[in-house]
């Protein structure tokens, strides 16, 4: 038990230090800071997805509307109401979290295949919105015209609008935090009942658990942390896209969480990382990129069901 | 006014028969193997260029006749190697494969036959309007009617008479009782799938004669069928029937008055009724859950 504790430390530590060194490593390696940072973002939402797949045993593949609400809704924010970084990130989680928890007192009580048709369903209305308001979203072109803004904390400046470094400190600071809430909940009792309901509704509900209620609470607080990242997506791009909406953004994360492991806290990150740099690559040499990533889907489903850490975990038991 | 909301609820009945033709083999394969079939709208893609691949050789007739076979064989084939080995796993599985498998499908028949749309030449005689007063009634479009018509009422007659159809409905119900009483259970759902995917094929060879084919015209197919099944209600086939007339007509009555509006109109449908009848119009008790 104790040398399982201090391999998961040592494990954690490894972690945060690659991720703290990053823009030092990623460019030798051919990489840019800036493809760290849409990996660290895109890997928050994938976890955020994780949290109520992997953890509630839930199937959204809706996600990627709370993720691109969370996007509109900074840009939003930026665009209209408040020239502040901080005050971005907090309107596009609010509009991402209060829809998803709107829509989500629609669909708890469906599970399964149901839930996973309902869910795309849904999610679809949110890309028509943002397809077709153009006076409000820019439709089809997206929301362009906002900048993320420097940080002013008083007595100094982040300028986290030019300097690539800097902003990719921030994200992970903003990752960091988001990553800190998943695991603190996951910790927590209700943490536990939602593994339980994962692991078996019916005894759950006999054991005087409302599996309703907490299937909502975790879609809703899963939704307000995709709303958190698709706000600092909106961010790294300066520009809110509508096909960030779309069902198929909703496969990707999907798969990010599956390509990395379920059932693993840390798998969604390492997935979103192999699935970004491996598209980014693909997308570079080939126009045919669709049917490789489509090949991807299919050999990841037949042969590691388990994802890359479930793969490596069992061979080494 | 009358002669538009005419036109409009025309349309609105052939794009329903559309939604219905891809919406009852979608539900088909849910029902019976718990698969959410993404890849359908790639199947119809496939009858589509199927049929424009041969009907130069074998006219439309022919290729209206071989067509949806031939893509149901496809689909047989494709159960067969990649379907099958998820039955019983999480749905999540066969989700993300045939999610990985359509955007092969659309990026595969992109590269054999060219991102432009392809005509398939129907018959002359049935491209004519008519009348001239109602001038958006061609030949075509009641033919079409016609066969989708003919093809619901076969798929009801098969499901209902004979023993493929009713093994397929009691498997529906209760898979695991079937297969105790000694029915083939792994035969049963690759006929089902065929079926399914036949359908498919068939709304394929008749939307390449209407719309002519672009390769990512299953894809906007999909999401309209999955809201006419959750309309009806999951687990009814007569109620995805209803479901995909009822929102063909009510995007085709929302083009008139509020033409933007004609898309979002079928998700607010579904809202609608998912907030008064939880288990959709037609849909039975414990289905969704």
């Amino acid at each position: 038990m104790n040398a399982d504790n201090s391999r998961k430390l040592i494990v954690l530590a490894a972690i945060w230090i690659v991720l703290l060194l990053a823009p030092y490593w990623m460019a030798p390696l051919g990489g840019y800071t800036a493809l760290a940072t849409r990996v660290l973002v895109l890997g928050l939402a994938a976890m955020s997805l994780n949290f109520l797949l992997g953890f509630t045993g839930v199937l959204s593949f809706g996600h990627a509307a709370w993720f691109g609400l969370g996007a509109y809704g900074a840009g939003l924010t930026l665009k209209y109401l408040a020239l502040s970084t901080p005050l971005a990130i907090l309107g596009g989680m609010l509009l991402g979290g209060l829809c998803g928890a709107l829509l989500g007192t629609l669909i708890v009580r469906r599970r399964g295949v149901y839930f996973a048709m309902v869910t795309i369903a849904f999610g679809q209305v949110f890309y028509y919105v943002a397809f077709q308001w153009s006076s409000l979203t820019g439709g089809d072109d997206g929301l362009r015209g906002f900048a993320r803004q420097p940080l002013d904390f008083g007595v100094f400046k982040l300028d986290i609008l030019t300097n690539a470094d800097t902003f990719y400190y921030f994200v992970l600071f903003c990752f960091a935090l988001a990553v800190g809430a998943m695991g603190f909940i996951l910790r927590s009792p209700f943490g536990r009942t939602m593994i339980a309901i994962r692991e078996n509704e019916r005894r759950s509900r006999f054991l005087g658990i409302p599996v309703e209620r907490h299937i909502w609470i975790a879609f809703t607080l899963s939704c307000f942390f995709m709303g958190f990242a698709g706000a600092l997506y909106a961010l790294v791009n300066n520009f809110a896209d509508p096909r960030g909406l779309h069902y198929s953004q909703s496969g990707d994360f999907v798969m990010m969480a599956v390509m990395g492991g379920m059932r693993s806290f840390w798998g969604p990150l390492l997935g979103a990382a192999v699935f970004v740099v491996l598209q980014d690559y693909l997308s570079s040499i080939t126009v045919n990129w669709m049917s490789f990533v489509g090949l991807l889907f299919v050999l990841v489903v037949l042969f590691f069901p388990r994802g890359l850490l479930g793969f490596l975990q069992r061979s080494k038991a | 006014m009358t002669l538009l909301l005419l036109f409009n609820i025309t349309n609105g009945l052939i794009v329903g028969a559309f939604y219905v033709l891809m919406a009852l083999g979608l539900s088909l394969i849910l029902n019976l193997s718990n698969v959410i079939n993404f890849a359908h709208g790639g199947f119809l893609v496939i009858g589509g260029y199927i049929a424009y691949a041969i009907s130069p050789y074998v006219g439309f007739w022919g290729a209206l006749l071989l067509a949806p076979p031939l893509t149901a064989v496809i689909g047989l084939a494709v159960e067969r190697v990649l379907i099958r080995p998820l039955y019983g796993r999480d749905p999540l599985y066969s989700l993300l494969l045939t999610f990985g498998l359509a955007f092969m499908i659309e990026d595969g028949t992109r590269f054999i036959f060219g991102p432009q749309g392809k005509p398939v030449e129907i018959p002359a005689f049935l491209a004519l309007p008519l009348s001239n007063e109602l001038f958006f009634i061609t030949g075509y479009r009641l033919f079409m009617v016609a066969v989708v018509f003919v093809a619901v009422a076969l798929l009801f007659l098969l499901l209902r008479y004979t023993r493929l159809g009713v093994r397929i409905r009691a498997g529906t119900l209760d898979l695991e009782t079937v297969a105790a009483l000694g029915i083939n259970v792994r035969l049963l759902r690759s006929l089902n799938f065929a079926v399914g995917i036949f359908l498919a094929g068939l709304s394929g060879v008749l939307a390449a004669g209407q719309l002519g084919l672009e390769p990512t015209m299953g894809t906007g197919l999909l999401m309209p069928s999955f809201i006419a099944i959750i309309v009806g209600g999951i687990g009814s086939l007569p109620g995805t029937l209803i479901g995909g007339l009822l929102i063909g007509v009510a995007s085709g009555v929302t083009a008139v008055f509020f033409p933007a509006a004609s898309e979002a109109v079928i998700y607010v449908m579904m809202a609608v009724i998912l907030l008064t009848r939880p288990r959709g119009l037609f849909g039975e008790e414990g289905m969704m859950s």
